[in-house]
């Protein structure tokens, strides 16, 4: 070789290109190299500092410990389900944009519901004023459910419902609209979030104190486990703690240890693991950082089958799968220049399909303004399709396996989570982690950090701490017209004043018994009551009740 | 003589539970050393004029992330004029298209913050508005 005399032309090793070559250079400064999250990155990683056992840590997908992805075949087999969230004004709105997204190629729904109902108020409550159908769509009863669902057969799509603390009676709700249309329960397919750890932790849409919080979730995990086999009764989800501040490991092991929680709850309640762990479902951010949130994903599914077979004894290989749905993060779009928000979901959605996630969806570029228009929620649709048509991106699986720096971060991040659960075990679980305010602290710390990186332009985000463009057009934004308040109001008083009002007394008073004593799986009851149109709040006005209500000391 | 601390109500009126800006902007008013109450999550309007005027704040903070900005944020300013205490300095964060940030502060609103908005901006915002000897 004609450099041999040279020393640094071949260097021994990682350890003296980064010494004799690396260093010579002086790194930029200002900006960290770290990950979004913090976490340190070195600026080479190769078989020197990254051991990989590749049958022990990655094997093959579709094979323990599912590094690699949860089906053989992977997005060669089946692309990744496109579900865009939606949901706002009256139920009659949503329809609409349903099916406006069912036309331009969707394949599931996705249902945002607004903050009235997220907290167990209908819309004519007096705490409901001036948010009826702001932040998604309001349902007080069955009623609004028959009309939001209407000239949508259920047997022919999946259905995603984002809520939490009344899942139990939105759930109860779509059921009878399933039978109602000649769909039995156990054909309806579809996911409810229902997964109030998190809402304590950091979404914060509670009602009820987390102890019979849990019961509901657990009734609800026991009920689909004996009627529907084909729904998901919970989507344990990291998304909305990663939206509060999270880092990514926080996210991860957060996440990880709130389905942990629920295993252990429904365990206690008498369950096989393998009765109920294969319909678990996970939700997780996809934000900027590239590589740290497809190595998050891989460490997700490889934490969670190891956990799963070796801790919980699961036997049924189902039971060992994490399947996700993803969501680009809320967080990382601007209101400065918001075109550039397109660019962002795009890189992200493609983090989430490397990653190896079961659904997408991609935000709209006008989000850190409004709820998106029409039109902005289309291209954030044809984001994925570019990603699954154009790119090339799904003809191999897991095509980042075996980078040494993406195999070092995804062993990275699980250790990291794995601290976690130990600090989590030691504080008496998550129930009690979250009574002392663990999780509120670590993730108020890490938002505090990151924006404080930001103020200081060590992180740079373009079009806000650099590369300003002053006298921007103001974009058209979607407004939700105030006059859907009213009419929202009108319906539910109108439902309140024709149903059969001795049924709704018996209804209610089953409930709230049912509800004194442990050991009745309430969702017997809420469908009882769901079907002679009690409202979604009375049914929580009811358990408020029996149980009280959650106030959260906070902590900054 | 030190000039007395700013007092300084952050505030989360109607149901959203958004947070993350509410105590990031809480911490940094706190770390440029003002006085600061955090009132927590799910307040009402009522709630808000009442913990302004028990802690004789200078300021109130609103954050809101719901779209409920234009009722709930009214409601505020109108209890703090009925109390008597429209000297208070109310600001407002969080998504707020511009018609109605304009509209807020027709209303009496001193000035909105938007995503992006750094923290040092609203730090010194409030130095510059509030007298403080």
């Amino acid at each position: 070789m004609a450099t041999t005399e040279d020393p640094r032309a071949r260097p021994d090793g990682t350890a003296e290109w980064k010494r004799e070559l690396y260093d010579a250079k002086p790194e930029r400064e200002g900006e960290l190299f770290t990950t979004i999250s913090g976490l340190d990155n070195e600026p080479l990683y190769t078989p020197d500092n990254v051991e990989i056992d590749y049958d022990r840590d990655l094997g093959y997908p579709g094979v323990y410990p599912f590094t690699r992805g949860v089906y053989p075949s992977m997005y060669r087999g089946k692309l990744w389900t496109m579900r865009q969230f939606a949901g706002f004004g009256t139920a009659e709105e949503t329809n609409a944009r349903f099916r406006y997204l069912l036309d331009h190629g969707q394949t599931g729904l996705s249902t945002a519901f607004d903050m009235p109902t997220l907290m167990g108020y209908d819309s004519d409550h007096a705490r409901s004023l001036g948010e009826v159908g702001r932040e998604g769509v309001a349902i007080d009863s069955l009623d609004d459910m028959e009309t939001l669902f209407a000239g949508i057969p259920l047997d022919g799509v999946s259905t995603s419902m984002t809520i939490n603390s009344a899942a139990a009676m939105l759930l109860a709700f779509y059921l009878c609209v399933g039978e109602e249309q000649g769909v039995p329960r156990a054909q309806l397919r579809g996911t409810i979030q229902t997964d109030i750890l998190k809402e304590y932790i950091a979404q914060k849409e509670w009602i009820f104190p987390p102890e019979p919080s849990m019961r509901l979730v657990i009734d609800m995990i026991e009920f689909c486990a004996a009627e529907m086999p084909l729904w998901h009764p919970i989507s344990i989800s990291g998304y909305h703690i990663r939206e509060a501040g999270s880092t990514a490991a926080q996210e991860l092991a957060f996440t990880l240890a709130d389905g942990f929680a629920y295993i252990e709850a429904a365990v206690e309640r008498g369950l096989e693991v393998d009765d109920f762990a294969p319909r678990l479902s996970f939700f997780f951010n996809a934000h900027l950082d590239f590589f740290e949130e497809i190595a998050k994903y891989r460490a997700a599914r490889r934490i969670w089958a190891h956990e799963l077979r070796e801790r919980y004894g699961a036997r049924n290989p189902r039971s060992w799968l994490m399947r996700f749905h993803t969501q680009t993060a809320g967080v990382s779009l601007t209101a400065q220049q918001p075109e550039v928000n397109i660019i962002r979901t795009a890189l992200e959605a493609l983090a989430a399909v490397l990653g190896g996630t079961q659904s997408l969806h991609t935000n709209s570029f006008d989000e850190a303004l409004a709820l998106p228009t029409e039109n902005a929620v289309r291209l954030a649709l044809r984001t994925q399709q570019v990603i699954a048509h154009e790119t090339g991106v799904v003809n191999t699986i897991d095509p980042l396996g075996g980078s040494y720096y993406v195999e070092e971060l995804t062993s990275r991040l699980e250790a990291e989570a794995y601290d976690y659960f130990d600090r989590i075990r030691k504080l008496g679980g998550v129930v009690a982690a979250i009574k002392e305010n663990f999780f509120q602290r670590e993730i108020a710390d890490a938002s505090f950090r990151y924006q404080h990186e930001v103020e200081q332009r060590q992180r740079i985000v373009v079009g806000v701490n650099r590369y300003q463009h002053e006298d921007e057009e103001p974009l058209e934004l979607l407004r939700i017209d105030p006059a859907l308040e009213e009419k929202q109001i009108g319906r539910v008083q109108a439902l309140r004043s024709r149903r059969d009002s001795a049924a709704v007394e018996s209804a209610l008073a089953r409930l709230k018994e049912d509800a004194a004593h442990d050991g009745r799986n309430l969702m017997h009851p809420i469908v009882e009551a769901s079907k002679v149109y009690v409202t979604m709040g009375e049914m929580c006005d009811a358990l408020r009740g029996v149980w009280g209500v959650w106030r959260e000391t906070p902590v900054f | 003589m030190m000039a007395r601390k700013i007092r300084v109500v952050i505030a989360k009126p109607g149901l959203d539970g958004h947070d993350r800006g509410a105590k990031i902007i809480a911490r940094a008013l706190r770390d440029a050393g003002m006085e600061v109450i955090y009132t927590g999550l799910h307040q009402t309007p009522e709630q808000i004029v009442e913990t302004a005027i028990q802690e004789d704040a200078d300021a109130v903070g609103i954050s809101i992330l719901s779209g409920a900005h234009m009722t709930l944020v009214p409601r505020i300013l109108e209890g703090l004029k009925e109390n008597g205490a429209d000297d208070v300095l109310v600001v407002v964060g969080g998504t707020i298209p511009r018609e109605d940030s304009d509209e807020l502060k027709q209303l009496g609103v001193a000035e909105v913050f938007g995503p992006g908005a750094a923290t040092s901006e609203i730090v010194e915002f409030l130095q510059g508005k509030v007298p403080v000897s």
